[in-house]
């Protein structure tokens, strides 16, 4: 086995009182995608929010690339090469396209936003046709493309996305989890949470089964597609 | 023609009601609080300014910049010292305290200055403006707030609009969280907002005290809570808002105070408010209010 590229250890949070993560311990290597399932409310999001720094960790650890990156703040680690795209998709409404993903890239050199631009407008062309267009005004599948490319413009080396599939047509589901397998097939390692636990197994390497605040079950992604009690609580068969 | 002098006069009190109401709306939209300590600032930038003037002999404006510097750093003191240590408190809490630091600052002017009014110096050398024969006067003080205003306007709006910072302060002011995650680091972010208003309240109070030269330890407060309505009459949080709702009420003040009642200036001013917000709760250029689920 390689080094992992991220490691939490035994993390726990709280939002004032509620004790929202009891003991979470998980590994992304490189290369890998991972996915986090479970019911609403498990603390998937919690998870992802607090290893991107918007919450602080109360104990444990979260190693990226082999530094300590808990409790460091969300600004300090965008650079480091981590990157979420949030729940609920989170762009800036009242700006630009462009502007959207100029503000990606806010941490880099701006002599070489222009280029990153580019290359996203390659990869999601309808984000081209939609340059100059108030973001507020796209679609939801837009919106979801456009958080992505705007995740990706800090050129992060592990991304990870909070349901992108939520509130998306079944056609755009399947688009969106193209793009991911593309976005894995160029070299970028993903940390997935999604409601859709059937797409987001299909997709996956490994798997790990959120609930209530501690993982119930892990392990290769095919494996806990045909495991029975997977199947019952979140594939609805 | 002293219905076009009195218009001039109204918009350029509404000039300084608008440069004020940008410190008000601009906080409010990036810290999300109401820092009723701002009209102070306003008044501790007028001492600066007198002083440099008058004790130290000062030209105009090195006594403007020295007022200038000592408000932004007031400002980015205060919210580090008073509201940092806040940000994750009840808004309620910041309120009471951005009170409790606007009577601090009064009274330490009060304590340093004394209470007797200061005759504030004329510290703007433009020639009155006459136009029509003679007809209508507009004096220099009343033109050098006009210009100021567009041109704060104009620098301000290219800033938030062209500049990395600026548009890093649209991030923050729509979604902290998301903007924490593009890297933007959201203190510095606050502290700047902070210090683009309180160095606008330093010229603002030069500008208000050249028109009304009177100066004591409260000269800020009726013209900050004023420019509070103007920002909350515009939409708070919204730049043009600011600048729109402030001339709106300094024009509707003086001609109100003109031809209805004097006494009923200000009266009239706040019901004009309350009308707005019945129609329009969220000010005339607000954004409609979304729950967030």
């Amino acid at each position: 086995m390689p080094d992992s590229m991220l490691q939490v250890t035994d993390i726990h949070v709280y939002y004032g009182a509620i004790h929202a993560i009891k003991g979470i311990s998980l590994e992304v290597y490189p290369d890998e995608i991972v996915t986090l399932i479970g019911a609403n409310g498990a603390g998937k999001s919690t998870t992802l929010n607090t290893i991107a720094g918007l919450l602080r960790p109360k104990s444990g650890d979260v190693l990226f690339e082999g530094r300590s990156i808990a409790g460091l703040g969300a600004s300090r680690i965008v650079p480091s090469g981590l990157s979420l795209c949030p729940e609920g998709r989170r762009i800036f409404q009242q700006m630009t396209v462009r502007e959207n993903l100029e503000m990606g890239g806010y941490t880099r050199n701006p002599a070489e936003i222009g280029a990153s631009i580019d290359e996203m407008f390659q990869r999601f062309p309808r984000l081209r046709e939609r340059e100059k267009q108030i973001a507020g005004t796209l679609s939801g599948g837009e919106q979801q493309m456009l958080a992505m490319a705007r995740a990706l413009m800090s050129r992060p080396r592990l991304l990870m996305l909070d349901e992108p599939s939520m509130g998306l047509a079944p056609i755009l589901v399947e688009q969106i989890f193209d793009i991911i397998k593309e976005l894995h097939e160029s070299g970028v390692t993903i940390l997935l949470v999604e409601q859709n636990a059937q797409m987001a197994l299909s997709v996956a390497d490994r798997a790990y089964v959120l609930e209530t605040g501690h993982i119930s079950m892990s392990g290769p992604a095919q494996d806990l597609l045909h495991n029975d009690a997977v199947q019952k609580a979140y594939l609805g068969s | 023609m002293v219905f076009l002098s009195n218009l001039v006069n109204g918009i350029s009190l509404g000039s300084i009601y608008a440069i004020i109401a940008l410190g008000y709306t601009m906080v409010y939209g990036i810290a999300k609080m109401l820092n009723f300590a701002h009209g102070d600032i306003i008044m501790v930038g007028a001492y600066i300014a007198y002083c440099a003037a008058q004790y130290w002999g000062f030209p105009p404006i090195l006594s403007l910049v020295v007022a200038m510097a000592v408000c932004t750093i007031l400002g980015i003191t205060i919210e580090k010292l008073a509201y940092k240590p806040l940000r994750q408190a009840t808004s309620l809490a910041v309120l009471i305290t951005a009170i409790g630091m606007s009577y601090l600052l009064q009274n330490l002017a009060l304590l340093i200055w004394g209470a007797n009014p200061k005759v504030f110096p004329a510290m703007i050398g433009v020639d009155t403006l006459t136009l029509f024969s003679g007809q209508l006067a507009i004096r220099g003080a009343t033109i050098v707030t006009i210009v100021a205003n567009i041109i704060i306007m104009i620098v301000l709006t290219l800033f938030t609009s062209r500049t990395k910072l600026g548009k890093a302060m649209r991030c923050v002011s729509e979604d902290r969280g998301a903007a924490e995650l593009m890297g933007i680091n959201v203190n510095t972010t606050i502290s700047l907002t902070f210090a683009i208003g309180s160095c606008l309240a330093a010229v603002a109070g030069l500008l208000l005290c050249s028109s009304y030269p009177m100066l004591m330890p409260t000269t800020g407060s009726m013209p900050g809570i004023k420019a509070f309505t103007a920002a909350v009459f515009g939409g708070i949080g919204s730049i043009p808002g600011a600048m729109i709702g402030g001339i709106l009420l300094g024009v509707i003040e003086i001609l109100g105070k003109a031809y209805i009642s004097t006494e009923l200036g200000d009266a009239i001013v706040f019901a004009v408010l309350i009308i707005v917000l019945l129609v329009r709760p969220t000010g005339l250029l607000g954004k409609p209010m979304r729950e967030k689920v």
